[in-house]
């Protein structure tokens, strides 16, 4: 173990969705399988649907990794990873909202706030059948496995 | 894009256009003159309905709250009160007390979100609250923290601020110490003042000068400003309990939308915070008249731009609320009554943040529900969002397209249409069409 690594507060897995909506949960069940693997190594939060209040929940988070579900038009279960603490990731694969701020638009009023975390990584797993009731598509499910691995290896490389 | 004509054009309003197709406005214009006005919004509680079936009614409430993601209590407690009335429970004292509290939560929490983040904007210029964070550094920080301030009783009372998981049938799964509740107090002492300021902000918006006859239904208590419970009342003369509802509201399939077109006496009406206050500004607190009185807002509001003073208002009537059901609580023996499952029908309604929320249960003697239905606030406007496009749309055909399109978002918007409930797949595109 080395003396200089981050306290486990400062890395914060965000596992965003809504867990009765099919393919809609895989953000949050991956956060879940990152939990079970990492223990107390990084915070893990299931956070379903938390809009603006992700800003309170990046709170003095030094490393953010956000997971949730996505839609571009690309295959379901494609895997998107984006670096938000370089610039905005667009809208263009996490949709907007004029009923409640979304998961980009919060991640932009950080920013413009000034309290944006310095390491923002944010991935996308295209969703396909989001039908409340129905449990995880099988590409969803081996595109959560996939994340979980490479959010592990990205939560062990700010200990390395 | 098609070739556009002279004579006629439409304006399209793509908000939802990834959200199974549905959800967008059309308004078709011919020679200047407005000719179909078409709101579609995507209903999710349907799904929601067929998925209740067969589930136990202790499932009901965590399934319920997982509709919308900003008025979770609001779908908890029309549930509960439901299924209440079929086991013959009445909730009194303090855990009635805590239930109270936990909807003024959920108003503050969404009522600051709309306030502050989404239509303040709209009023002040800018496309959205990221551009407006960066001019107007106060003021996004005081309507986070007002939010932060009904998060923390949603927390406290509900475990968890997003989707609570403490609300049963008979009461809490757990209720907090009266030591706990005191340790809202400062915070929610500050909320106030800052929801005074809130209402003086707003105030001073410039307004469209619009004011469509509205028939405003609300739920009206003999007593208090209404949150969980009262009869169902309307500016026309109305007044029935949650059970007449069905008898009285009438949803009506439209051909362009999956969402259903309600209406009252055959007409369409207003639910939400203008209706609300309209209908139980006597039950305002002293400071919240007082305010209005300083501010020269007279009642009732006509002007469905006034939504955000509505909200406003009822953000500080929320805080005061609060304190005061704080200030009163002592810790229930139990936190839930005993529930003796009988089979029946059950119906109730209360204020969602955004207008009444019913619910109907049908359940077997094993507790099991057989049927479930539920008429949310935003299909309850759906109608009158088209009427008031309608009457608006003339002072804007002027503009082009894009401008045109983004002035009828701004109308949709004073109503706060929930139509991201149940998926946060939402996406705003803007289209511009024409025909002939």
């Amino acid at each position: 173990m080395k003396n200089d690594r981050p306290p486990s507060s400062l890395i914060r897995v965000i596992g965003l969705g809504n867990g009765l909506r099919g393919d809609d949960a895989a953000g949050l069940l991956a956060a879940r399988q990152v939990r079970q693997i990492i223990g107390g190594r990084a915070e893990v939060i299931e956070a379903e649907m938390a809009g603006v209040d992700l800003i309170e929940l990046m709170k003095s988070a030094y490393a953010v990794i956000l997971i949730d579900a996505a839609r571009s038009g690309q295959a379901s279960g494609t895997v998107h990873r984006l670096d938000a603490s370089a610039g905005p990731i667009g809208c263009q694969i996490f949709p907007r909202s004029s009923h409640a701020i979304g998961m980009v638009d919060a991640l932009e009023l950080a920013r413009a706030m000034g309290v944006l975390p310095p390491k923002v990584i944010v991935y996308g797993i295209e969703a396909g059948n989001t039908e409340a009731g129905q449990p995880l598509s099988s590409p969803v499910a081996k595109a959560v496995d996939q994340v979980v691995d490479q959010v592990i290896q990205e939560c062990e490389a700010h200990y390395a | 894009m098609p070739e556009k004509t002279a004579q006629t054009r439409t304006i399209a309003v793509d908000m939802v256009a990834r959200v199974e197709g549905e959800g967008a406005l059309r308004v078709t214009v011919k020679d200047e003159t407005v000719q179909d006005v078409e709101l579609r919004i995507f209903e999710p509680p349907r799904f929601f309905e067929a998925f209740l079936r067969g589930r136990h009614y202790e499932e009901v409430p965590d399934i319920v709250a997982r509709i919308c993601g900003i008025c979770p209590i609001a779908y908890q407690m029309s549930a509960v009160h439901a299924l209440e009335q079929i086991f013959g429970l009445r909730v009194e004292g303090a855990l009635r007390d805590l239930r109270r509290l936990i909807y003024c939560g959920e108003w503050i929490e969404s009522h600051a979100l709309h306030v502050y983040l989404l239509q303040a904007p709209d009023f002040l210029g800018y496309d959205s609250a990221i551009a407006m964070a960066k001019d107007h550094a106060a003021v996004v920080p005081r309507g986070l923290r007002l939010k932060k301030a009904g998060n923390a009783i949603m927390t406290l009372l509900g475990g968890r601020s997003v989707h609570p998981v403490s609300v049963k049938v008979g009461g809490f799964s757990r209720v907090p110490l009266r030591r706990e509740l005191e340790g809202l107090k400062d915070e929610l002492l500050w909320a106030r003042d800052a929801a005074v300021d809130t209402v003086r902000w707003v105030a001073d918006f410039e307004y469209p000068d619009f004011a469509p006859d509205y028939n405003y239904v609300a739920l009206r208590h003999p007593d208090e400003y209404p949150l969980n419970e009262g009869q169902i009342v309307a500016s026309t003369v109305l007044q029935i309990s949650a059970t007449e509802f069905e008898q009285h509201f009438v949803e009506h399939q439209v051909a362009y939308s999956n969402a259903l077109h309600c209406t009252v006496q055959g007409s369409p009406y207003l639910v939400g915070p203008l209706a609300r206050l309209n209908l139980n500004h006597d039950h305002l607190t002293p400071l919240a008249k007082q305010v209005l009185t300083d501010r020269r807002i007279a009642l009732p509001l006509r002007n469905p731009f006034h939504g955000i003073i509505a909200r406003s208002v009822e953000i500080l009537y929320a805080l005061e609320e609060s304190l005061r059901l704080i200030e009163r609580y002592e810790t229930p023996p139990l936190a839930a009554l005993p529930v003796a499952v009988r089979s029946g029908t059950g119906m109730a309604c209360t204020e969602a943040p955004r207008g009444i929320l019913y619910h109907r249960y049908e359940v077997d003697g094993d507790g099991v529900v057989r049927d479930a239905k539920i008429v949310p606030p935003t299909s309850q406007n759906q109608f009158r969002i088209e009427q008031d496009l309608r009457l608006f749309m003339p002072r804007l055909l002027h503009l082009p397209d894009k401008e045109a399109a983004l002035a009828c978002e701004r109308v949709i918007r004073c109503y706060d249409p929930c139509i991201s409930c149940a998926t946060h797949f939402l996406n705003l595109d803007i289209r511009r069409e024409s025909s002939t």
